[in-house]
């Protein structure tokens, strides 16, 4: 090309111009992803009657969250009538980086017009930093309908609702294989003592007993912080979980370090861990994905994962009270005492306040919504009036179960709430130290030294 | 969800149409250059240069003064605090842990890539193999780092010692007799491996830059010491090295510069975890992950200023090459 | 690929030296053979594996491929059209292409002027801008992200007066960003690899064009762009090597999704969240690999003279 005349090229350059300006005007639409698509779709064969309030309103909302692949499919699905009956088009993506990410999206005015937010650390952080927009009202009466205190309290700033909560789990939650445990008689634990002496018979019949993975790309180490909530909640109770949440006592408590010698002796007994993947030190480099599989297999015998881990199962694979895998309440100390429950979810966080936006924002934070979405599996909301039938596979059944049972009182992650810089860093890193031989003293003192 | 080309492909209609548009323009922007009323150098030379330039304003330098504003502020960007980011990273110890590593990096990744490549060169120069030879060494340089990551995590991966291994380091360590380990978990041994990977990637390049220099040595300088007597070493030590060493220095400091920014090595290995963390990965997971946008601008224009040096040295080597040219 | 043209002086020495040559030779030979194989095996042993069945990749090691050679293409069928969760690169493919070829035309047009300006225009100041340009290079993307976001979302404002609107593109036009964003980064290493080829050009030959009244956008079209191919070739490549396996600017500028994110963020994704599917990773890397490796193959000798161009010298 460099060869043409310059005197031919010079028509050519203006052609070309002229010809893209062309172009550019009458393709629009068509290289935009404008028109067609979901927006305004066919809505012939759906049951428009439940989406009726939101019939007129017309436009495009795009959702921004952390949740990918066949979840997020799922969730495409969910929402699907509601596109159909209303001029609404859902666009929603969903990245591994979402933490870094959307930070970096709001800093760049490119906010996204609803995230879902996993942790309340993050969503204080938006909403200090101004970029939140307040709900609107009919999303904040649908919230007073459907959840407690205890979780809209995350998402409650000087009195204004920032958020509703979205999917819930339960990370309380003990994976094990029934198949396995009534081949080898063992039995469910009811306590955390029985629970240690079940581990000591497997570990004799030659299985480590425990899998444990701590890998997580950005995150690793988190789920090593909900073997320390869990331990603590046990231990100390309640109060003094809050308490050191909100850091009123320093993170390096006596009463958190008794919490880190409970669960270490589980998580750091050679004796228990880590099936088929090696000593205690593979549980920092076991992707916890990967960590509950030898389940199936008889290379391990229990898992402590949320709820939402049913969704790693492959197909073919059973998940019930009967079948391949299952999961049961982490025991509390003593048989019998009251069982804490923890566990996390997403809140849906508008940035964004137009009509087309609170028009989505209503419909998913209506019970209506939350069965759509359970209907398609594994998936569970706290909303109190979610119509727990819906619900197909039986590990989200059993996680419904306990999120909505009036006895249940539920803590949120501890590390979710805690100031970003500490619980998605120093907190994680910690566990990362910890199961590679650092001392618990050491660990502690170096979380709390680095508390804001 | 199916794969379908027809959804693909407004995106190449788009990519035709963004190129075609760039070409209109720069063929308009050269039609406005030769117009008579242009015609003074200075003008012309704006012309040329404003495109690229209102770029790198834009996209470059206004970043690094933004930044620097940033570094001296608190996380929202509002109080100034002086020098307390500064202060935060020589006291925090993770921090300290992250300026260590980036030293190791600095320390070892240039220099052990120049040198293999620099041997290596003159061991295939003149060889039959030799084309062969040198694209085997330069291929990973076409690999992007989150393919080298994938290549050497698999390299390193680790199945207890009652198992087959299947990472190639455990396999030779059992063939020999010993227990497979968790390469990526020993600190500070991993943030070797990591280096590792830099210097299988950047070898080619300096094999590549130092065989053409090597090429350069006039044939009768080689001849003369040979009839002297002088052996390969001799040869490599006297005449090779010393008429290379000016090329030496340019890779070096070009791969220096990209040790600096290294982070999708870091990133796709270990995530920054297991202390291996460094820099260029610490000031991105700072500032957004942790929303502590002061601190990771701090550590960004520490990294800048790191290198400055390092361009200093090679303007002054670019001006003197152009007084002699 | 032909062997260099001064081999022959060399080698006929004299029969003391050619022994001498042949000993160090064989140890010599042997050193070379060890760092290629070093250099080599890590990723045929990937390459191989790609083609095993995943149960074996899992269980035992690549090199037993030998021993019982079982191959099949399931992986690469499942990485390039199946499910989400397989990674469905195919459409990431497209991507990569997408953002690739632009922003290396953009790179070289608009590098190739800013050269040309730099080395054959007088003009007050031309060292430092140069120098400017050149100093550049060493700007950690990561400090350029927000500001280039801001850019893309919000316009420029300058004192409240907004000079450039906001640019809002969706769908394919999306790619814009990611194609701006990357010229960016290119730039200066552009800039400086073509000025060092174009300041080496006899001056005679624009002293000639400006006598016969030919202008400077005339000469840089007619004479200029036909005498720099070389290196607008082996710029093009780097470039196009650049842009195919970057992360971060794409990991910030398309999001994540199947529309618009290349290939590497969907596999650094991949390797995040399915740590130990090998038969997914191998395939995908080689998936990845296997345009810059085809653009290596075939281009090589281009590539190394543009390197050069900016190296050597001096």
């Amino acid at each position: 090309m460099p060869r043409t005349d310059p005197r031919n090229r010079r028509p050519l350059a203006l052609a070309a111009a002229a010809g893209s300006v062309v172009l550019l005007a009458s393709g629009c639409g068509y290289l935009s992803g404008e028109g067609g698509g979901g927006g305004g779709g066919d809505a012939s064969d759906v049951d428009c009657a439940p989406f009726e309030a939101w019939a007129e309103v017309e436009g495009t909302v795009s959702i921004y969250s952390s949740i990918r692949d066949e979840e997020a499919e799922r969730m495409d699905r969910s929402w699907a009538d509601f596109e159909a009956c209303t001029g609404i088009d859902i666009q929603h993506e969903g990245s591994g980086e979402f933490e870094a990410q959307l930070p970096i999206r709001l800093e760049g005015g490119n906010a996204p017009d609803l995230a879902l937010i996993p942790q309340p650390g993050l969503l204080q952080r938006v909403v200090d930093d101004g970029y939140a927009v307040p709900v609107a009202d009919g999303v904040a009466a649908n919230a007073e309908e459907g959840w407690g205190e205890d979780w809209l309290g995350y998402a409650t700033f000087d009195g204004e609702l920032y958020g509703t909560p979205y999917g819930a789990n339960m990370k309380s939650m003990v994976w094990y294989s029934p198949a396995y445990f009534s081949e080898n008689g063992y039995e469910v634990p009811q306590s955390w003592d029985e629970m240690t002496e079940l581990s000591d018979t497997i570990a004799e019949d030659g299985t480590k007993p425990w899998c444990v993975g701590f890998e997580s790309g950005d995150g690793t180490g988190w789920p090593g912080t909900d073997w320390i909530e869990n331990a603590l909640l046990r231990t100390a109770g309640t109060d003094v979980y809050n308490q050191w949440v909100s850091h009123e006592i320093p993170f390096d408590d006596p009463q958190v370090a008794e919490a880190f010698e409970l669960a270490g002796g589980i998580v750091r007994n050679p004796d228990y861990v880590n099936g088929t993947f090696g000593d205690v030190e593979s549980i920092a480099v076991t992707s916890f994905q990967e960590a509950g599989l030898p389940l199936l297999d008889g290379g391990c015998a229990m898992y402590l994962m949320g709820s939402f881990y049913s969704a790693q199962f492959e197909e073919g694979v059973t998940v019930a009270e009967d079948g391949d895998v299952y999961g049961f309440v982490l025991p509390p100390l003593e048989a019998g005492a009251e069982v804490p429950v923890m566990g996390g979810g997403e809140f849906a966080v508008p940035f964004a306040d137009r009509p087309e936006v609170a028009a989505v924002h209503e419909y998913l934070s209506t019970p209506e919504y939350a069965n759509s979405r359970a209907s398609q599996g594994a998936w569970v909301s706290a909303n109190q009036n979610m119509d727990p039938a819906v619900i197909e596979d039986p590990a989200s059944q059993f996680a419904a179960e306990v999120l909505l049972s009036p006895d249940t009182v539920f803590h949120f992650d501890g590390s979710d709430a805690m100031p970003s810089s500490v619980g998605t860093n120093v907190f994680w890193n910690g566990m990362i130290d910890w199961v590679t031989g650092t001392s618990t003293e050491d660990v502690l003192e170096t979380i709390e030294s680095a508390w804001p | 969800m199916e794969f379908s080309f027809l959804d693909e492909l407004p995106k190449i209609v788009w990519m035709l149409i963004g190129i075609a548009a760039f070409l209109g323009v720069i063929g308009l922007l050269l039609v406005v250059i030769d117009m008579p009323r242009t015609r003074r150098d200075r003008w012309q030379a704006f012309l040329f240069l404003a495109p690229a330039l209102l770029l790198l304003v834009g996209g470059l330098i206004y970043p690094v003064l933004r930044t620097t504003y940033l570094s001296f502020h608190d996380r929202s960007g509002d109080a100034f605090v002086g020098l307390a980011n500064y202060l935060w990273m020589f006291q925090r110890p993770e921090i300290l842990l992250v300026l260590r590593n980036t030293l190791l990096w600095v320390l070892f990744a240039p220099v052990l890539s120049t040198a293999i490549g620099l041997v290596y060169a003159v061991l295939v120069d003149r060889s039959r193999f030799e084309s062969v030879a040198k694209s085997l060494v330069f291929m990973p340089m076409a690999i992007s780092f989150v393919g080298a990551s994938i290549i050497w995590r698999f390299v390193f991966a680790y199945r207890p010692a009652d198992q087959e291994q299947y990472g190639l380091f455990n396999q030779i360590v059992v063939w020999f007799g010993g227990e497979p380990r968790l390469w990526l978990l020993e600190q500070p041994l991993n943030t070797f491996l990591l280096i590792m990977v830099l210097i299988w990637v950047q070898a080619g390049f300096a094999m590549v830059v130092l065989s053409a220099a090597i090429k350069a040595i006039p044939a009768e300088i080689v001849e003369a010491a040979r009839i002297d007597g002088a052996g390969a070493f001799q040869l490599f030590r006297s005449i090779t090295l010393p008429s290379v060493w000016p090329t030496v220095l340019v890779v070096l400091i070009t791969i220096t510069v990209q040790t600096l920014k290294v982070f999708d090595i870091v990133r796709t290995m270990t995530g920054g975890n297991y202390g291996t963390s460094v820099i260029a990965n610490e000031m991105y997971s700072q500032a957004f992950s942790q929303g502590q946008t002061g601190q990771g601008s701090a550590l960004a224009v520490f990294l800048f200023v790191l290198v400055i040096p390092l361009v200093v040295l090679q303007i002054r080597r670019t001006r003197k090459a152009r007084e002699l040219s | 690929m032909n062997p260099t043209p001064t081999i022959t002086d060399v080698r006929d020495a004299g029969p003391a030296s050619r022994v001498r040559r042949r000993l160090s030779g064989s140890a010599a030979s042997l050193a070379a053979l060890v760092i290629a194989v070093l250099w080599t095996v890590p990723t045929a042993g990937l390459f191989i594996s790609s083609f095993r069945p995943a149960d074996e990749i899992r269980t035992t090691g690549w090199w037993m491929f030998f021993a019982s050679p079982e191959v099949t293409l399931d992986n690469y069928r499942d990485v390039l059209f199946g499910s989400a969760s397989d990674g469905r690169l195919a459409s990431h493919f497209i991507n990569s292409f997408v953002i690739t070829l632009p922003a290396t035309v953009f790179v070289l047009g608009l590098a190739a002027l800013a050269a040309y300006a730099l080395a054959w225009i007088d003009f007050r100041g031309r060292d430092w801008v140069f120098l400017g340009i050149f100093a550049l290079q060493i700007v950690p993307l990561q400090m350029a992200l927000v500001p280039l976001l801001r850019f893309f979302s919000q316009g420029v404002t300058v004192g409240g007066a907004q000079i450039l609107p906001a640019w809002e593109l969706t769908g394919a036009m999306a790619f814009t960003n990611v194609w701006v964003a990357h010229t960016i980064f290119g730039l200066p290493l552009g800039v400086f690899l073509l000025h060092n080829f174009i300041s080496q050009l006899p001056r005679t030959l624009f002293e000639a064009a400006r006598v016969d009244g030919a202008g400077h956008g005339r000469i840089f079209l007619r004479i200029v762009l036909p005498l720099i191919t070389p290196a607008l070739v082996s710029l093009g490549i780097f470039q196009f090597l650049w842009t195919w396996n970057d992360l971060l600017v794409a990991l910030i500028f398309t999001g994540g999704d199947t529309a618009t994110a290349p290939l590497t963020v969907r596999l650094a994704e991949l390797a995040g969240t399915r740590g130990e599917a090998w038969h997914r990773l191998t395939a995908g890397a080689f998936v990845s690999m296997i345009v810059p490796l085809t653009v290596f193959f075939l281009l090589q000798r281009h590539f190394v003279r543009g390197l050069l161009a900016g190296s050597v010298k001096g």
